[in-house]
């Protein structure tokens, strides 16, 4: 009997789908306990986990960076707004129209994300990181030189069906797009565990490390970045759908080039390659700029300096948070905590062993 | 036929900011191995310098100066304060420092001048000249081409023709020799930033009076514009980096004339992404190496 659980758990997929139900039930308890307006910042955690998820796949685990991710979610959000809108149009209802929509936005995003990554493939550092700022910075347009499907910068509404009346009739929307968010970001993270785990996974972190002797070993360098960077739009398409849910409209402002370096600095600050660290980095962008907006609101300024300093102060603290974290401690947050973790008695599971025979005598 | 006369003066006008912003780029690539992503942030920056001294003092020369001086301090500041330290490190830690800073000033930007967009004042009339019903350009254009040619000649003087230039080109070619040798490395590579922050500066000082108006976001457009610049020029020599910022202004400025002016940065991208993968060296480099 202990060596078939023992044999269940060393099983990863079942590990993580353990860790993800488990994780769900804590957090159908946790938004049915906080107020509406927590439920309402939990719903931008979720979506917000859903593209650090993806970026730290991307930038953590593959070395390729992005500076316009924001872009891939506004693909996804357009989608799922576009979708949304024909659904209601023709009057369709069920619990099955969001979810649907929301496959076609990683759909179109994953596909999008191919194409950009066959580019993407060809460049390294700088050269890549610039080409998804102008990315990122180019796409918006597009909503005002198609401005009839895409209205411009007013943007899309994105019409949902309310909570399920078994949920009972004072159920709070906000609640239903937490838990819409949310589920998303536990899909998410449950899938790119199980891939960073797999052999994909390893086939990321070689290529990371060292491209050319991943070439040696048979790997095709081009095929694995561009798999890397299809799976990074998808999770950042499903952030976008869900995204737009939680503001109830898709518009260039709300996936602007600002969102895509807070997504970035949320990776680095909660640690580059690790997912924990990225759930560490979106709850801290969502819950650190909330708890400094209401800080700035109690100090009792003018109007016109409260509002400068409510609207600027997260950024100035994730900025310096980033370029601390860079020169100080680069792998973030969660490498904090292992190293925290180190001194705690708990009990630890054998050490790995080591990643590389001893070097040889030189 | 007119059309593309103006077009050409505009483009060319453009192309002046873009070149500027572009040599920034490069001068600091080409010493350090390091793409500064705050480069337009900074300008961004010594612009709101240049708007609070112009407002106190009632003269646009005072303001334009104190951008130029400001941008040498600040070039030298982010070197010492945060780039010196992650010197040899992977491009991807640079790149996110870049970001940081950026990040940090427009934030700084915001706390201090909120996000509205402020009228900034061109240094010459912007009407342009005609003829025969043609439109040509204006003294803001005349202007902008030739403080940018200023610039590079200062530049070029410097780097080529002084003892402080050959110094600083050894540091940057050879840091171990030029160290045996006795030049003060370290120094120099902070000079060469402020010096890049000072080509900065003046592209802001220029294009933000071009209806584009100075707000924390500003220069975002812009930088990805000279960074496109930078490319084409292939990010290794600054006479590189001018001919590809014109060329990319003037690409640009067909683009929108004739297509539409929505879609400046998406013909960028379009560029960037074309000369990236078909000559990832630059139009007019020679080298072969693999770099992109």
């Amino acid at each position: 009997m202990n060596a078939a659980v023992g044999a269940l758990w060393r099983s990863t997929l079942f590990r993580h789908l353990l860790l993800t139900l488990v994780g769900a039930a804590l957090l159908v308890l946790l938004t049915q306990q906080v107020s509406t307006f927590h439920d309402y910042e939990l719903a931008e955690v979720g979506a917000f986990v859903c593209v650090t998820a993806g970026l730290t796949v991307l930038t953590g685990l593959n070395g390729q960076i992005s500076l316009g991710h924001a872009a891939l979610m506004a693909v996804g959000g357009y989608t799922v707004a576009l979708l949304q809108q024909q659904f209601s149009d023709q009057g369709t209802t069920g619990i099955w129209v969001l979810p649907l929509s929301l496959v076609g936005g990683v759909v179109v995003t994953g596909a999008t994300g191919a194409a950009v990554g066959v580019a993407a493939a060809r460049l390294r550092g700088p050269y890549l990181a610039g080409a998804t700022l102008a990315l990122g910075v180019a796409l918006p347009s597009l909503t005002s030189r198609f401005s009839g499907t895409f209205k411009g910068d007013q943007g899309l509404s994105v019409p949902f069906d309310p909570p399920p009346s078994q949920l009972g009739d004072t159920f709070p929307v906000e609640r239903w797009q937490a838990w819409i968010a949310l589920s998303a970001a536990l899909c998410v993270l449950f899938l790119l565990a199980n891939l960073n785990r797999s052999a994909i996974g390893r086939h990321f972190r070689a290529v990371r490390d060292d491209e050319i002797a991943a070439q040696l070993a048979g790997l095709s360098v081009a095929r694995t970045q561009v798999l890397a960077f299809t799976v990074s739009a998808a999770a950042a398409g499903l952030g976008g759908g869900v995204y737009a849910v939680y503001l109830q409209t898709a518009s260039p402002g709300s996936f602007s080039l600002a969102l895509s370096l807070t997504l970035l600095s949320a990776v680095v600050i909660g640690g580059l390659g690790s997912l924990t660290g990225a759930v560490w980095g979106s709850l801290i962008v969502v819950f650190l700029g909330s708890v400094l907006q209401s800080w700035v609101d109690k100090l009792g300024l003018s109007p016109t300096s409260a509002q400068k300093l409510h609207d600027n102060l997260p950024n100035a603290v994730y900025g310096l948070l980033l370029i601390v974290a860079m020169l100080a401690v680069p792998g973030g947050i969660q490498s904090v905590l292992r190293r925290l973790a180190r001194f705690l008695p708990l009990p630890r599971r054998s050490a790995p062993p080591p990643r590389s025979p001893a070097p040889a005598a030189q | 036929m007119s059309r593309f006369v103006f077009l050409t003066f505009n483009g060319l006008s453009f192309g002046a900011v873009y070149a500027a912003v572009a040599l920034a780029l490069v001068l600091i690539w080409r010493t350090t191995r390091i793409l500064n992503f705050a480069q337009g942030a900074m300008a961004m920056a010594t612009s709101y310098v240049a708007l609070t001294v112009t407002q106190h003092t009632h003269s646009y020369w005072l303001g334009f100066a104190a951008a130029l001086v400001a941008g040498f301090f600040i070039g030298g500041i982010v070197e010492r304060v945060a780039f010196r330290r992650a010197e040899h490190a992977p491009h991807l830690n640079t790149i996110v420092i870049g970001v940081g800073l950026l990040i940090l000033m427009q934030a700084i930007a915001g706390m201090l001048y909120g996000q509205a967009n402020r009228d900034f004042p061109p240094a010459f009339s912007t009407t342009t000249y005609k003829a025969g019903g043609t439109a040509l350009f204006s003294n803001e254009d005349i202007f902008t081409v030739l403080s940018v040619l200023g610039l590079m000649a200062v530049l070029g003087v410097l780097l080529t023709k002084t003892p402080t230039g050959l110094r600083m080109r050894a540091s940057a070619f050879a840091p171990e020799v030029a160290r045996l040798l006795g030049v003060r490395v370290a120094r120099l590579l902070t000079l060469g930033w402020a010096l890049a922050a000072v080509a900065g500066a003046l592209a802001g000082m220029l294009v933000i009076p071009t209806g584009l108006g100075l707000y924390p976001g500003a220069m975002d457009g812009v930088f990805v514009l000279g960074f496109t610049g930078a490319v084409v020029g292939g990010l290794e020599s600054p006479v590189g980096a001018v001919i590809g910022g014109v060329l990319t202004g003037l690409a640009l400025s067909y683009a929108s004339g004739y297509i539409g002016s929505d879609i400046t940065q998406l013909a960028a991208l379009v560029l960037l992404v074309a000369v990236l993968l078909v000559r990832p060296n630059g139009l007019i480099s020679r080298s072969a190496a693999r770099r992109v």
